[in-house]
């Protein structure tokens, strides 16, 4: 007897499942293992201790991790609309160039060539209070006689941080949304314009709802990588100053490497990883929902 | 004609307007990086200079200094651009191989609980390089793979076909079904139907996942600092914190570094570039 052939689309899938199972979930289930021990870097042994939702519990009643979290969602929903807005405009204005589109597209990019981590180096050179490039043209300027804390004043570093996220990536929404902008159909459009809408209800009843699906794909890459913020924030502040741009994740490698408290940490990150969770599936509904208003569901 | 001239004029500042739109939007986007690009140029006295030296002078001091032995300042430049060029060129090319695979069958099957793995591979990419990077470490270690460049390439397959599914899925639902019907019809098998047919209008998806996923493998930090220990394996983004000592920090030839690593990047992005304009043929297709 034959064996049973595999269906195709399993067999299609197959290498990303194993991939994603050597790489991803072994690693994973030795984390939610160890976030159940009291695990430390330093004595190996602990983490043959159970000591059941301990860490859990721990974390809950813990204000500096729920002022982390906190700080994140806001951090997370000024980001992604604000890079949604500019990349959403980018995009449009970027349609429209006739002439050398090929070069303004590579320029366009220029932001997602730099490493985070040279992002972060980079914004802490610009923003310096001392010899920084911000301040030095607000004072030449003449805007402002005083050197301003960029990265030192709490509120301020947070801005820059902010900043530099936004600067590094709303090429990715602009990219992505501008792909999908050369995919669209022209029918619709012709249509529009013969039966005399005008360039905003155009824009708001045909573009718009193409675009959707494009602009949801973004905002899920977009919201898990936002809220995995490391680099950036690690070295443009450290968290700091006392605190003020402390995300969910610089705390936990500070809990994790610098306390080498590992089993406080990883249970650290298997609340955060809820947060992510939630936008996932959250934007993963509303991409559903306009696929279907588009007849391409299923 | 007055009401001619109006719509004239009020077309003239549209495009003024669009014009000056762009022109900010860009200088926004280039000064911080051609900021870079002039500090690696100019002496260190004039990078700390305060007041700023608005007249640059031009110097390849940097330069210099990091293609030059190890007691003047130098680092293992080409050993670092060796291992970032071959981890990221292989991984993107098996994460696009994989992804789009994965993002043919979600596009084109249906099957039992589709959803449920469509956003589930997404999760994986929640999980952060931070939390991933011990465990990740004390698992490759076990095997032998700490310190090589498969041990990165795996890793980095790994972040990277999550959204390449997620991207070509999109751009492989554009295609209407009807399109490799017809070509089944013609007498080509599904294997070829999709090289033939699909795949290229699928072209501009694929460009585009394959940027993402090389510039995020060229440029990521937190696992290639934890899955590498020496000059054998290190990346560049690793080998950027050779210019930071405890309290001070080598700009120039951190800038210096850090335009070596823009350049293949520009090249690469603007190559594949004219394929993402590759759907406006088919335009006219109805999705």
């Amino acid at each position: 007897m034959r064996p049973k052939r595999l269906p195709e689309w399993f067999v299609l899938l197959l290498p990303a499942f194993i991939v994603m199972a050597a790489v991803v979930l072994i690693p994973l289930l030795f984390s939610l293992y160890s976030s159940f021990t009291p695990y430390k870097l330093t004595r190996p042994s602990t983490l043959w201790r159970w000591v059941g939702t301990y860490n859990y519990e721990k974390i809950l009643s813990d204000w500096k991790f729920w002022s982390a979290f906190g700080r994140t969602v806001l951090f997370l929903t000024i980001v992604l609309n604000l890079e949604l807005l500019l990349g959403l405009g980018i995009a449009l204005m970027m349609n429209k160039v006739t002439w050398g589109q090929r070069t303004l597209r590579t320029v366009l990019m220029f932001p997602m060539m730099f490493s985070p981590i040279l992002v972060g180096f980079q914004f802490k050179f610009i923003f310096n209070d001392n010899i920084g490039l911000v301040n030095n043209a607000l004072q030449s300027l003449g805007i402002s006689d005083a050197a301003l804390p960029w990265l030192v004043d709490g509120k301020l570093a947070m801005f820059s941080i902010i900043f530099a996220e936004i600067w590094m990536s709303t090429s990715v929404f602009a990219i992505l949304i501008l792909a999908g902008l050369f995919a669209m159909p022209r029918d619709p459009l012709e249509a529009a314009k013969v039966d005399g809408c005008t360039a905003w209800q155009t824009f708001r009843h045909i573009t718009l709802p193409f675009l959707m699906p494009f602009i949801y794909i973004a905002m899920t890459i977009r919201s898990l990588d936002v809220a995995r913020a490391y680099d950036i924030v690690q070295i443009m502040t450290g968290g700091g100053p006392a605190r003020r741009t402390e995300l969910l994740w610089t705390l936990m490698s500070r809990t994790g490497y610098v306390d080498a408290r590992m089993g406080l940490a990883n249970a650290m990150g298997y609340v955060s990883i809820l947060l992510s969770i939630v936008f996932t599936i959250y934007f993963f509904r509303k991409l559903s929902a306009a696929r279907a208003e588009l007849g391409m569901a299923g | 004609m007055d009401r001619n001239l109006n719509h004239r004029n009020r077309r003239r500042m549209l495009k003024a307007l669009h014009f000056t739109g762009l022109f900010l939007t860009m200088a926004v986007i280039c000064i911080p990086g051609l900021w870079i690009v002039l500090n690696s140029f100019r002496p260190t006295v004039e990078i700390m200079a305060k007041p700023p030296v608005w007249t640059p002078s031009f110097t390849l001091e940097h330069y210099r200094a990091m293609f030059g032995g190890a007691g003047e300042g130098g680092v293992p430049v080409f050993q670092y651009f060796r291992n970032s060029l071959i981890v990221s060129v292989t991984s993107t090319l098996i994460a696009i191989l994989i992804g789009m695979a994965g993002g043919y069958a979600f596009a084109r099957y249906r099957f039992k609980g589709k959803s449920g793995y469509f956003v589930g591979l997404m999760l994986f990419r929640a999980v952060p390089g931070v939390a991933l990077s011990l465990p990740l470490f004390i698992v490759f270690a076990r095997v032998g793979i700490i310190d090589t460049h498969f041990g990165l390439i795996l890793a980095y397959v790994a972040m990277n076909v999550p959204f390449t599914i997620w991207l070509t899925d999109g751009f492989f639902r554009q295609i209407p079904k009807e399109l490799h019907e017809a070509a089944e019809i013609d007498g080509c098998t599904r294997w070829q139907a999709f090289w033939r047919v699909e795949f290229p209008v699928a072209r501009s998806g694929v460009a585009s996942a394959a940027i993402f996923a090389f510039l995020t493998s060229w440029n990521e930090f937190a696992l290639a600092s934890q899955l590498t220990r020496s000059v054998g394996s290190k990346t560049m983004p690793v080998g950027l914190l050779d210019f930071t000592a405890e309290f001070t920090i080598n700009w120039g030839g951190m800038c210096a570094l850090a335009v070596l690593m823009i350049v293949p990047a520009l090249i690469l992005t603007f190559i594949v570039q004219k394929h993402l304009i590759a759907g406006l043929t088919f335009g006219g297709v109805k999705g």
